[in-house]
């Protein structure tokens, strides 16, 4: 054994009972952030044939920050979790390379509303008891920002959503929260929920290595039906339609010939 | 049919984006009621209570309501909600906070942002960061709604006359404390309720530079908004943000300066009425949404624009 590799198994042999923190991750497979999205002509939604899938890039916050909770020693063991089809194991891969222990993964090919993603992991949560649950602030196609709270709900943990920044201090979290004014400082017992915003942290990118390590770690499967939950929903979506087209603008040559328009055609000014 | 919209204010005053939901709850149809939780609230509860179309305004008044914190909120609107059909909140950061928390604990799904209402069951809201609109049917039996504000005009502040009901607090859940808040300062008009956004980019390229920005912004009495691009940059705080995590905004003009147009801060801007778009970058997808797009350095054209304004 290496003088340093000593050192750390030394250090963490101290650490042992203050590293008994663990993490749940929740990822979500999501369309591309840079792809435009087109609704279908039938209006039954938008078209997501053949467009490029990525994790939603809030997840990919909550995992960054729940990887350097473990760098910090902080965390002792990452769990992420998915919820969606088959393919979403990729997603998952991704987590576990970027620094995921192990991840589970719970196949439905319906397209769930937040409840009922809220209420399977809620399961997850009783089966694994995490400290601290970390899902992104909301995704980038539905657009619900409800998940996290409405798990926090159902946990009857407290909630600390749209994180800027966090401070894990014994059985307490300080959470720095964005808000509309500017910041809220808040302090919640643990176990707690956790959204994050943009600026918590800068995602790094997994490396060729850690994506052939991430093949090895654990991925199990469950099915909705093993973790008791019923998904039906409340709401149907009637019908999905482009917004409404702006009328094409016109580019002006000067300055001065902007505000004429601004005030005479436009009457804005 | 009743309907609870939750009030949003800093105890002192009233904010306008409660005004907009009432608007809502107004499209919706049946009794309003408003209910303002908070510590020594009675100045918004007052403010509620002459909102046109109020019939009757609920005051939670203890401590523990004091910054909102979900925890302790959501049990007190719970108690309360069973006696109405919808359950309306502006999709501000409070009411995107602690709403979710509310229709999980009365097991019902919640319906985020609307921008529309076509039924007292049937709404539109944007998904992908507006770029489609879906239009959704609710059948659970309260309807937990946060609203848009900028899809709704704002309801008349005078002209109500609602009585004023205290309700009794919901105790301290006790697993979240409120250690201090960072506000900033500003004494331009508000970016969610102006007439006139100015917002600046990375082509901004300084903090320094937005100075530009504020003194052409006050001479037209507007507020100043920022891409995610010059938030991150660091060029100004992070609640100037527009776009689809920022904040949404719909005023009369809106000008873009120094923005590309990314999908996600178009999220945020493109329902205003015009749209102009100052960029030296002709290809720049901004130019797509403008009304008015006029190619050029905007170290040149504010200063000119400022003159002539």
């Amino acid at each position: 054994m290496s003088l340093a590799r000593f050192a750390s198994a030394q250090s963490n042999l101290f650490e042992g009972d203050e590293e008994s923190m663990k993490v749940l991750v929740a990822v979500k497979r999501v369309v591309d952030y840079n792809v435009k999205v087109r609704v279908k002509p039938d209006n039954s939604g938008v078209d997501l044939a053949n467009v490029k899938m990525s994790m939603n890039p809030f997840c990919e916050i909550a995992v960054e920050e729940a990887v350097r909770l473990k760098e910090k020693k902080v965390a002792s063991e990452i769990v992420v979790v998915s919820i969606g089809p088959n393919a979403a194991q990729e997603q998952l891969r991704t987590a576990l390379a970027l620094g995921g222990d192990r991840a589970i993964l719970v196949e439905t090919n319906d397209e769930l509303g937040s409840l009922a993603v809220a209420k399977l992991l809620k399961a997850v949560v009783d089966k694994e008891q995490p400290q601290l649950v970390i899902l992104g602030k909301q995704a980038i196609d539905s657009d619900n920002n409800q998940t996290g709270q409405m798990l926090a709900a159902l946990t009857g943990y407290p909630q600390g959503t749209f994180a800027s920044k966090l401070e894990a201090d014994g059985d307490k979290i300080k959470v720095t929260r964005e808000i509309d004014g500017g910041l809220q400082i808040v302090e919640l017992a643990l176990p707690a929920v956790i959204t994050t915003d943009l600026r918590l942290n800068e995602p790094r990118y997994a490396s060729l290595p850690n994506i052939m390590k991430a093949k090895k770690k654990p991925l199990d499967i469950l099915k909705p039906e093993d973790l008791g939950v019923s998904l039906s929903s409340s709401i149907k979506v009637l019908k999905v339609e482009a917004p409404a087209e702006r009328s094409p603008g016109i580019k002006v040559a000067s300055v001065a010939e902007l505000v004429e328009k601004l005030k005479n055609e436009a009457k804005v000014i | 049919m009743a309907i609870l919209v939750i009030a949003e204010h800093d105890n002192a005053v009233l904010a306008a984006a409660t005004l907009n939901t009432v608007t809502a709850a107004q499209a919706i149809g049946g009794d309003i009621h408003v209910l303002v939780a908070g510590s020594g609230c009675t100045a918004a509860a007052e403010a509620a209570a002459k909102i046109d179309g109020v019939s009757k305004v609920l005051v939670a008044d203890d401590a523990i309501y004091a910054h909102q914190l979900p925890e302790n909120i959501a049990p007190l609107i719970v108690g309360l909600a069973k006696g109405y059909s919808h359950v309306l909140a502006p999709a501000s950061t409070n009411g995107k906070n602690y709403l979710p928390r509310v229709a999980a604990l009365l097991d019902v799904d919640q319906i985020s942002d609307i921008i529309a209402v076509e039924g007292a069951d049937t709404f539109k809201r944007p998904i992908y960061a507006g770029n489609a609109i879906a239009t959704v049917q609710s059948s659970a039996p309260i309807k937990v709604i946060s609203v848009r504000t900028t899809g709704f005009d704002p309801a008349s502040a005078q002209g109500g006359s609602a009585a004023i009901e205290q309700v009794a607090a919901a105790g301290d859940a006790g697993k979240s404390t409120f250690l201090g808040e960072e506000v900033a300062k500003s004494d331009r008009p508000e970016l969610g309720s102006a007439k006139i956004v100015i917002s600046g980019g990375r082509g901004m390229l300084s903090s320094d530079n937005f100075q530009m920005l504020y003194t052409l912004a006050d001479k037209l009495g507007a507020a100043v908004g920022a891409s995610r691009a010059a938030v991150d940059a660091g060029f100004v705080p992070n609640d100037l943000q527009v776009g689809q995590t920022g904040k949404i905004v719909a005023p009369q003009l809106y000008i873009a300066v120094g923005i590309s147009g990314a999908i996600q801060h178009l999220a945020g801007m493109k329902d205003s009425k015009v749209i102009v778009a100052i960029n030296k970058d002709p290809e720049a997808p901004i130019f797509q949404v403008a009304d008015y797009g006029l190619v050029g350095d905007l170290f040149e054209v504010i200063p000119e624009l400022e003159k002539l304004v």
